[in-house]
């Protein structure tokens, strides 16, 4: 008989889980698709942006217009900005994420880690988390970047990240964060977000229109390679946020999954448990009776 | 005369115009019909379109970047009021 309650309980405990885990999927859900809209309405920006910068850059490839961002030194000091999440309960998102930059600390930058100048710049509360457990130096976390994505935000920390790296602060910044390919699949990416590499696209044909050019092609161009720096930071934190409700919603529905086949076998179980307690009273009573006769 | 506005969240205008006056660096200036191309940075102020009917919209940008191509007008703004 306890038996019985026991299986009952469970089951109503697992009940109550799947219905909190298929609500969670149905919001992530929801949020996937807003967050796939930004980054659809970025894309004819980005596109533009980088078709008027490379076909000024090819224009431009025998003057030597001095570029900031491109500035080439000894590795020495380094920051590693890591994008997570903010909030759990979406699978190895944010667990692969913090993997690969430990990877690229101790692969890549073990001597500047060990001579401490090496810093983290964590966006999102598990990253966040998990590396000031391990007590690593790192600059003032920016998770209320995830809470209200815009791109007024965002390019102000990118904007504060680029003067970390015009002022020398830094000689290299790198970005680790998930990108966003499906609902269930994310590419963990390691990039170089500083120094910039020269912008040779192949694909973007330089444009055979005599432009008129105001104030003038390295002004403009000047004016240009911060911005697209910006658009790029946006571009991860805004893929890294896709990513994470679809990883969620993935996690979530397989969840729910997994709960649907609990209370099926153990609805089994209990039917079974029930028939057994039926059959031995009815068993008890019979012998009962039987025994009265004599 | 085709004319787009996009900044990097949302599209804010996509459709015809006679003409457009923006806020260019080294001056305000207008396009009309027929511009030759042209590629600008724009400063903060307001961008002021007259529609096919000769109704005034005013946008104010903050900044950004204008290409004009064979009557059609992409304007990169980074934010829109």
């Amino acid at each position: 008989m306890a038996n019985l309650k026991a299986i009952r309980i469970r089951i109503t405990s697992v009940k109550s889980t799947r219905q909190i885990t298929s609500a969670m999927k149905m919001v992530s859900a929801a949020k996937l698709r807003k967050a796939q809209d930004k980054i659809v309405r970025l894309r004819p920006y980005a596109k533009k942006l980088h078709e008027i910068l490379v076909g000024l850059s090819q224009s431009l490839s025998d003057s030597n217009v001095e570029n900031i961002y491109a500035r080439q030194s000894a590795p020495e000091k380094i920051l590693v900005v890591v994008i997570t999440s903010n909030r759990g309960l979406c699978g190895a998102f944010n667990s692969n994420v913090i993997k690969e930059a430990r990877r690229v600390i101790t692969d890549k930058y073990y001597e500047q880690y060990k001579k401490g100048n090496l810093k983290i710049l964590p966006i999102g509360k598990k990253g966040y988390d998990y590396f000031r457990k391990l007590n690593m130096s790192m600059l003032p976390e920016r998770n209320e970047l995830l809470n209200n994505l815009t791109y007024d935000n965002v390019s102000l920390a990118a904007e504060n990240i680029m003067n970390m790296f015009t002022s020398k602060e830094y000689d290299r910044i790198e970005l680790v964060y998930n990108q966003f390919k499906n609902a269930a699949v994310q590419n963990l990416t390691n990039e170089m977000f500083l120094p910039v590499s020269a912008e040779t696209d192949q694909t973007v044909k330089a444009t055979p229109v005599d432009y008129i050019y105001e104030p003038g092609k390295e002004e403009i161009v000047t004016e240009l390679i911060p911005k697209s720096l910006k658009i790029h930071f946006y571009q991860a934190i805004l893929d890294s946020f896709v990513a994470e409700h679809g990883a969620r919603m993935t996690a979530m529905h397989k969840a729910t999954d997994n709960a649907t086949t609990m209370i099926r076998e153990l609805t089994l179980q209990y039917n079974k448990a029930r028939q057994s307690t039926i059959t031995n009273q009815i068993l008890e009573v019979v012998s009962g009776a039987e025994a009265l006769k004599g | 005369m085709k004319i787009e506005i996009i900044t990097p969240d949302i599209k804010i205008f996509d459709g015809e115009v006679k003409s457009v006056r923006v806020p260019g660096k080294k001056g305000s200036f207008q396009v009309l019909k027929d511009h030759a191309p042209i590629i600008s940075t724009l400063e903060s102020g307001p961008v002021i379109m007259v529609s096919l009917e000769g109704v005034e919209k005013i946008y104010e940008i903050s900044g950004g970047v204008i290409e004009v191509k064979a009557n059609k007008i992409i304007l990169l703004a980074d934010s829109v009021k």
